[in-house]
């Protein structure tokens, strides 16, 4: 009988690119909140930090509007 | 959507293709028809006295009584909340003014006329720093100040503009911006370049010398009186940008120190309102915040039209007076304002910025969008009638007034 708190979990599906991805250093493009960009950049990584944010700060109705309106 | 496009493309034209002259100086009920007996204009949206802040009901009174319509301030008081008052907002006839913005008939108004669309701003003359009627001063010193501006100083560079042929406004703007002013809470190189470029016309229409010398001592004295000047200049320049179909371009903003409103293009004369932030700023000795009263002013129509704020980048000193950090952080200001504009001024550069454009032509969709408030410089207050300024801080403008726009503004072009 199968232990799921101790079998390892079965690989995904395309684990050959995640591989490549981390196999030499990691650069990381960070969009939205800065504070993953401070620690990754604390730990050595190469981090470029992208400000950004949901329309109308995730106001749906508001950026449905700004949608229509061509914003 | 290509209506907005178009019409935005249009009002960023007329406001780079204005062309500001200050070209007299004249007693606002001649040239404002509504300022009758016991009429006075207010900064920012409409408001009624029960909601008016203290300095706003100190100013008022202080008017009242120069107006000659109460004989003290005590009586000034109740009649102003009698009911037998009137009241409008400046931006309802032309007019600007600062802080608490109070204009009446017999005060002396700046006209500036925009010779590109044929229309005229005014704006009161600055009265000077201190215990001042704009920041709800109404003692007999502020008062004599007034009168002295209404019987000498009015009549000294009214005789002067006139006989110069007005003084073209964007040249001066420019070569400030290029010394340090940002035209809000800066305005020591533009004073100091309007009394270099009026003294020979004030010295032939002073009449005497003592005249002329204490119109120079006044204006020199004051490192904020061009403040006036630009905030009229600002509004000639927008009030032809008004009232253009699908445009979302910000046309006003203003506050009265309870209220902060926003006009759009398209919406016309439609006024969108939301509380008035606090501003965070440095206080005089002996004040503090607990002291302050909330944003106050029609002066946020030099940031309407790209200057105070969104120009803090020329005006690095100033971005210590306010509070609001140093160099570096001036430069910053003034980058994020790019995020909520549609152009950046052909006239008017920041050396700083290795000559970029201001920003000009605020889009309600893009502050709504971004979630980026217009950023303003601006006087504080004290809560209290008949104090005065007790310092100087930064203040963004609240959100929900531009939300509100948006969905105005949408609904005229039957989007919801």
């Amino acid at each position: 009988m199968s232990d799921p708190t101790r079998d390892p979990l079965p690989p995904p599906a395309s684990a050959a690119p995640l591989d490549r991805l981390l196999a030499g250093p990691v650069r990381v493009v960070n969009i939205g909140l800065e504070q993953f960009a401070t620690d990754l950049a604390g730990n050595g990584a190469a981090v470029v930090h992208v400000e950004w944010a949901p329309p109308a700060a995730g106001d749906t109705k508001l950026a449905a509007l700004l949608a229509k309106l061509g914003s | 959507m290509q209506l907005i496009e178009d019409a935005n493309r249009e009002a960023v034209r007329r406001i780079a293709a204005a062309e500001p002259v200050l070209i007299d100086v004249r007693p606002a009920g001649e040239v404002i028809p509504a300022l009758g007996d016991r009429v006075l204009l207010h900064a920012g949206p409409p408001i009624e006295w029960a909601r008016m802040c203290g300095p706003m009901r100190g100013a008022i009174a202080g008017a009242l009584v120069f107006e000659g319509w109460a004989t003290d301030l005590a009586a000034a008081e109740r009649l102003a909340g009698s009911g037998a008052v009137a009241f409008a907002p400046n931006h309802h006839h032309g007019a600007v003014g600062p802080m608490t913005g109070i204009t009446t008939r017999s005060m002396p108004v700046l006209v500036v006329e925009n010779r590109a669309f044929g229309n005229r701003a005014f704006c009161t003359i600055n009265e000077g720093l201190g215990k001042v009627m704009r920041f709800g001063g109404n003692d007999a010193e502020v008062l004599a100040r007034l009168a002295w501006l209404r019987d000498e100083l009015a009549s000294v560079l009214a005789v002067g503009l006139r006989a110069r042929g007005g003084l073209a406004l964007k040249g001066v703007i420019a070569r400030g911006l290029a010394m340090g002013d940002e035209m809000h809470q800066r305005n020591v190189a533009c004073t100091s370049l309007t009394v270099r470029e009026l003294a020979p016309a004030l010295a032939q229409a002073a009449g005497s010398t003592d005249k002329l010398a204490a119109a120079l001592a006044f204006i020199g004295a004051n490192d904020q009186f061009f403040l006036n000047i630009a905030m009229a200049m600002g509004k000639a320049i927008m009030d032809p940008v008004r009232d253009i179909p699908g445009s979302s371009v910000v046309t006003a903003m203003a506050r009265n120190g309870t209220d902060f409103g926003v006009r759009v293009s398209a919406t016309g004369d439609r006024w969108f309102v939301a509380p008035v932030e606090m501003p965070k700023g440095m206080y005089f000795p002996g004040f503090s915040e607990a002291d302050a009263n909330p944003d106050m002013g029609d002066s946020t129509i030099v940031e309407t039209v790209g200057l105070g704020g969104f120009a803090m980048a020329a005006a690095p000193a100033v971005a210590g007076f306010v509070g609001a950090g140093g160099a570096a952080d001036a430069l910053d200001w003034t980058r994020t304002m790019y995020d909520i504009t549609l152009a950046r001024s052909a006239a008017w550069t920041m050396p700083s910025l290795d000559f970029a454009g201001v920003p000009t032509a605020i889009d309600v969709r893009k502050v709504v969008s971004t979630g980026i408030a217009p950023v303003i410089n601006t006087g504080i207050a004290h809560k209290k009638p008949g104090i005065g300024q007790v310092g100087a801080g930064v203040v963004r403008a609240p959100l929900d007034c531009f939300k509100q726009a948006l969905v105005a503004f949408a609904a005229t072009l039957g989007v919801a």
